[in-house]
């Protein structure tokens, strides 16, 4: 019996140990609550509710803070109202904008049309942004989710908040989000979706005599590459590069932005072209 | 909501109407129930509100089912891995004609057989708190796996009938033929088990990783591809090698129960040795759990990239600085078990000076793999935590960095064996001097290779791959492990002994690193659950079917220790009830005067 307790004593101490440690060892962090599905009434929206919206994309479904933080792996946007204008007037400027908002919306959509210094893609000499696209696939804004994301980013930044509160409701928003958007269904799809023609050619015959000339052609490569190869092109196009080619050309963001079964549609497609 | 009539009406039409119908819209699936829609379909995943979800008064019902699953993990993970070293154990008896082999084989199957019944009243609790408490849930998983689930219940009747057998028929089928037989029973048993446990992580990675439905979550009638998922065969693979280490350290708290309760020196001398044997397979899987692990870990980044970053770079980066003071226990405990063993004999005293080299490398490999990654952090979480942490210790905190530690770790522990096995003995062969300066050259080159590999990747590549990269730091362990294996069987061949080798002269400490061993396993296990699970964070079904309860939310890390505690001590007393059923199993009191005198 007594070797019992001393058992359940010996547990009982190293149990309260873990948890002692996991309380008060590390640092707790609270988790960021799940994402509200928000009702929007944007007729109904004062300007000062339409930043504090634009404030919880941006910190929550745009996914901003994951590489906008101190921690350098994108531009810190505090002072970005400035930053913009600066940049419109500067010679490497590749845009259409003429406004702060303009910029906004384009480096939103459009990332490349303005690299910071810095920032590119490695390789790309500061030509191709890291950026996603926040209107597509991974992470799908609306427009009128943007135009918040602009509002909060003007707001947040101390210049003046020039965006009008869309008139439209936000197309579905509140209801739907880029997880529940209707999925592709053919790899054709896919690579119109994903602009892969832009670079390559495929097999098909809907994709055959498309000028992409940028990228290897694909129309037979599943005669020569394995699966597991052709996903990690996808996931990871630096991993191995293809004879001939140069590094950073392939974009390295469709890990993120590709469903699991639009790249394994995309896998199965290639590795069938033979 | 037509969506519950249309999956009663389309799960009877699905089995005959297969995956023609995948490409079906989700409106399609609602009007399902129209007469002259010929096609069959699956509904889409339910979209739910908090008031979808039953709840008792009092009763916190994610809790509920966290602590009901898990337990039944622990007991599943027992059960099924102790037929596979009882396996082996058997066999190994067979083949040197050594009865203690076989004697102990049977003393682990008596402590799982009361197991394997708690294990399937848990089970059926669990099952009964899910669709008490998350019905809309069970009842789209049930849909996708309804061919599987028939299966699972097959192959519990059948994994029952051969356990049963097995067990009872031990001293049965005993001697020639009868004991083949018998041990095929036993490879049956485990692949039944094995098949028992791959049908049931096809759920939990379903919920990861699901395939075979589309965004909606419409199912397209191909449950092999919903089972087959692609995080199956990795969480399949870790959970096989963890179950059997888990397995190992349980038997071996159990052995050291019986060894600090023995009173005869005979029972200490046999609890002793099983002790030891159960160490010797707790560590045997231990060893290769790492890789198993990061293996796991390279498919969620393959699988999704945003996964990935959430586990190992967000809120659950500290997840991981617990596991590798968790894991670190383990190895120091189970190290400092076998040092404990080498003063079983006088032999082994050659060997003391060394253990001290062997514990600082433990000690420094662990630090090096206890430093934290950079922090990848939403803004909350930045401002809860003062700033993203330990910029400074940057490399150390990289893969590269802990892979390295980890192999060492791995190789010194592996040494310790060594020193352990050798301890009592003199090799007599005539080219034990070249034998020992291939192994230490073995040694040094291999730790070295380690090492350049782990600064070439932590400094000089920029790949996102780095998990993938250990690749070659892996071989380079493994080629250690399985040449100098080789070599030291053959050195030792008919080697002398030194001193005879006294079972059970063991300091009582050794047997509570035994028990800190079952302790830390559970307690890790129970961890890596609730991080398997939360990655998921509010979805039931990854992207594919939301949690909107009122506990949809992420839980931190202290309260989730906390539950993993709970869990632990509820684990533990049940385990001890266990042993203790066993203890009165042989228990003989004579009531004299009791019974009537037969006439
Ligand atoms: C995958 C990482 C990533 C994510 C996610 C991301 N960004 Fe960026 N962003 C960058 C990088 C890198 C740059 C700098 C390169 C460039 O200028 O395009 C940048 C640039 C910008 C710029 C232009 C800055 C300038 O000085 O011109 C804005 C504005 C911006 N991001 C806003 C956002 C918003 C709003 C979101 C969320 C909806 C977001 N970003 C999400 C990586 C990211
Ligand atoms: C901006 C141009 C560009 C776009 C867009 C692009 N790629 Fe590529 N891709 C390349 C280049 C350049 C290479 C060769 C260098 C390398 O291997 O990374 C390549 C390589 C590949 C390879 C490996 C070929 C081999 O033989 O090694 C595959 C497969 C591939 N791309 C598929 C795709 C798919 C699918 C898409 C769309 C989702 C796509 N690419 C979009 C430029 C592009
Ligand atoms: C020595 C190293 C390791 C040990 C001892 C270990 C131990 C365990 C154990 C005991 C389990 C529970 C298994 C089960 O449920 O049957 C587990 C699960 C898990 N481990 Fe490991 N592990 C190790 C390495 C790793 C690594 C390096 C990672 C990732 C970085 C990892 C990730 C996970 C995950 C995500 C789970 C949850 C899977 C599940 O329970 O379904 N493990 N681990």
């Amino acid at each position: 019996m007594y070797n019992v307790l001393k058992v359940t004593g010996f547990s009982l101490l190293m149990i309260g140990g873990f948890s002692a440690y996991s309380n008060y060892g590390i640092p707790q962090i609270i988790p960021a609550p799940p994402p509200v599905e928000e009702k929007l009434e944007l007729s109904a929206m004062t300007m000062d509710q339409f930043v504090a919206f634009g404030g919880r994309i941006y910190n929550g479904k745009g996914t901003c803070t994951l590489c906008h933080n101190s921690m350098g792996r994108a531009p810190m946007l505090d002072r970005i109202g400035s930053v913009a204008s600066e940049n419109l007037k500067n010679p490497n400027y590749r845009g259409t904008a003429k406004t702060v908002e303009e910029y906004l919306h384009e480096s939103l959509v459009k990332p490349s049309a303005f690299v910071t210094a810095g920032f590119g893609k490695a390789g790309s000499n500061d030509t191709e942004s890291p950026m996603p696209d926040v209107s597509g696939g991974g992470i799908g804004l609306f427009e009128a989710e943007i135009a918040a994301v602009i509002a909060y980013l003007q707001e947040s930044s101390g210049s003046e908040v020039t965006v009008a509160i869309p008139a439209l409701p936000a197309a579905g928003a509140g209801t739907s989000n880029a997880e529940e958007a209707a999925p592709l269904k053919t790899p054709e799809e896919v690579i119109a979706k994903y602009t892969c023609g832009v670079c390559h050619v495929f097999a098909g015959h809907d994709l055959e005599n498309r000028p992409g000339t940028l990228g290897p052609n694909l129309a037979r490569i599943g005669a020569t590459r394995s699966r597991e190869y052709l996903r990690q092109a996808l996931l990871d196009p630096d991993a191995v590069i293809a004879k001939g080619y140069a590094a950073g050309m392939m974009p390295k963001t469709y890990g993120e932005q590709l469903k699991a079964q639009e790249l394994e549609m995309l896998v199965n497609y290639m590795a069938k072209s033979k | 909501m037509p969506a519950a009539n249309a999956s009663e009406a389309v799960s009877h039409a699905s089995v005959t109407a297969p995956a023609t119908t995948f490409q079906t819209t989700p409106a399609a699936a609602n009007t399902a129930d129209a007469p002259d829609t010929k096609a069959a379909t699956y509904p889409p995943a339910p979209k739910l509100t908090a008031s979808d979800y039953p709840t008792i008064k009092g009763v916190n019902s994610r809790v509920a089912v966290w602590l009901v699953a898990q337990l039944h993990l622990w007991f599943g993970a027992f059960v099924l891995a102790v037929p596979i070293f009882v396996f082996i154990i058997e066999a190994i008896g067979m083949a040197t004609r050594d009865e203690r082999y076989d004697n102990m084989a049977f003393e682990f199957m008596k402590v799982s057989i009361i197991a394997y019944s708690l294990t399937a009243i848990l089970g059926g609790l669990l099952t009964f708190s899910l669709v008490l408490f998350y019905p809309d849930l069970f009842k789209y998983l049930a849909t996708i796996f309804k061919g599987s689930m028939f299966a699972y219940a097959l192959l519990f009747f059948a994994e029952s009938a051969i356990l049963y057998i097995y067990y009872y028929g031990w001293h049965w089928l005993q001697g020639g033929n009868k004991k083949w037989v018998h041990l095929t029973l036993g490879l049956l048993l485990n692949a039944v088990g094995c098949l028992l446990m791959f049908l049931a992580n096809a759920w939990t990675t379903f919920m990861m990783s699901p395939a075979a439905v589309d965004a909606a979550g419409v199912f397209n009638g191909d449950t092999w591809a919903a089972i087959h998922n692609f995080l199956w065969n990795p969480i399949n693979i870790h959970r096989f090698v963890a179950n059997v280490a888990y397995g190992g350290s349980i038997i071996g708290a159990y052995a050291a129960f019986k060894f600090l309760s023995a009173r005869s020196k005979e029972e200490r001398a046999h609890y002793d040795w099983i002790g030891y044997n159960a160490n010797f397979i707790a560590i045997s899987a231990l060893l290769p759990l790492p890789f198993a692990g990061y293996y796991l870990t390279a498919e969620m980044y393959a699988y999704s990239q945003q996964m990935g970053i959430t586990l190992m770079g967000g809120v659950f980066a500290w997840i991981f600085i617990i596991q590798a003071v968790l894991i670190g226990a383990l190895f120091l405990s189970a190290n400092y078990y076998l040092w404990c063993g080498m003063g079983r004999s006088e032999g082994a005293y050659r060997y003391n000076p060394r253990i001290k080299y062997i514990a600082m490398v433990l000690v420094a490999a662990f630090l090096v793999w206890f430093t934290p990654h950079t922090l990848v952090l939403t803004n909350a979480e930045l401002k809860s935590l003062g700033g993203p942490y330990h910029q400074y210790l940057g490399v150390l905190g990289l893969m590269p960095a802990k892979n390295t530690a980890v192999n060492f770790l791995i190789v010194f522990t592996f040494l310790s064996f060594m020193f352990y096995r050798r301890a009592n003995k003199i090799a007599t062969v005539s080219w034990v001097t070249t034998g020992n300066a291939i192994q230490i050259a073995l040694f040094t080159v291999g730790l070295i290779n380690i090492t350049l590999l782990g600064v070439y990747y932590g400094y000089f590549t920029n790949n996102v791959y780095k998990v993938a990269a250990s690749i070659p730091q892996v071989l380079t362990t493994l080629t250690i492990l399985v040449v100098s294996t080789i070599i030291d069987t053959l050195m030792y061949k008919g080697a002398k002994e030194v001193a005879p080798l006294h079972w059970g002269r063991m300091p009582a400490r050794s047997q509570y690193a035994l028990f800190l061993l079952a302790v830390a396993f559970t307690w890790l296990m129970g961890l890596m659950g609730y991080v398997r699970s939360a990655i998921r964070q509010h979805w039931h079904v990854q992207g594919v079917f939301r949690d909107n309860s009122v506990d949809a939310f992420t839980p931190d890390l202290g309260y989730a220790a906390n539950i993993v505690s709970i869990g632990t001590i509820l684990f533990m007393v049940m385990v001890m009830f266990i042993f203790w059923l066993n203890a009165i199993n042989s228990r003989r009191v004579a009531a004299k005067g009791y019974w009537k005198k037969p006439a």
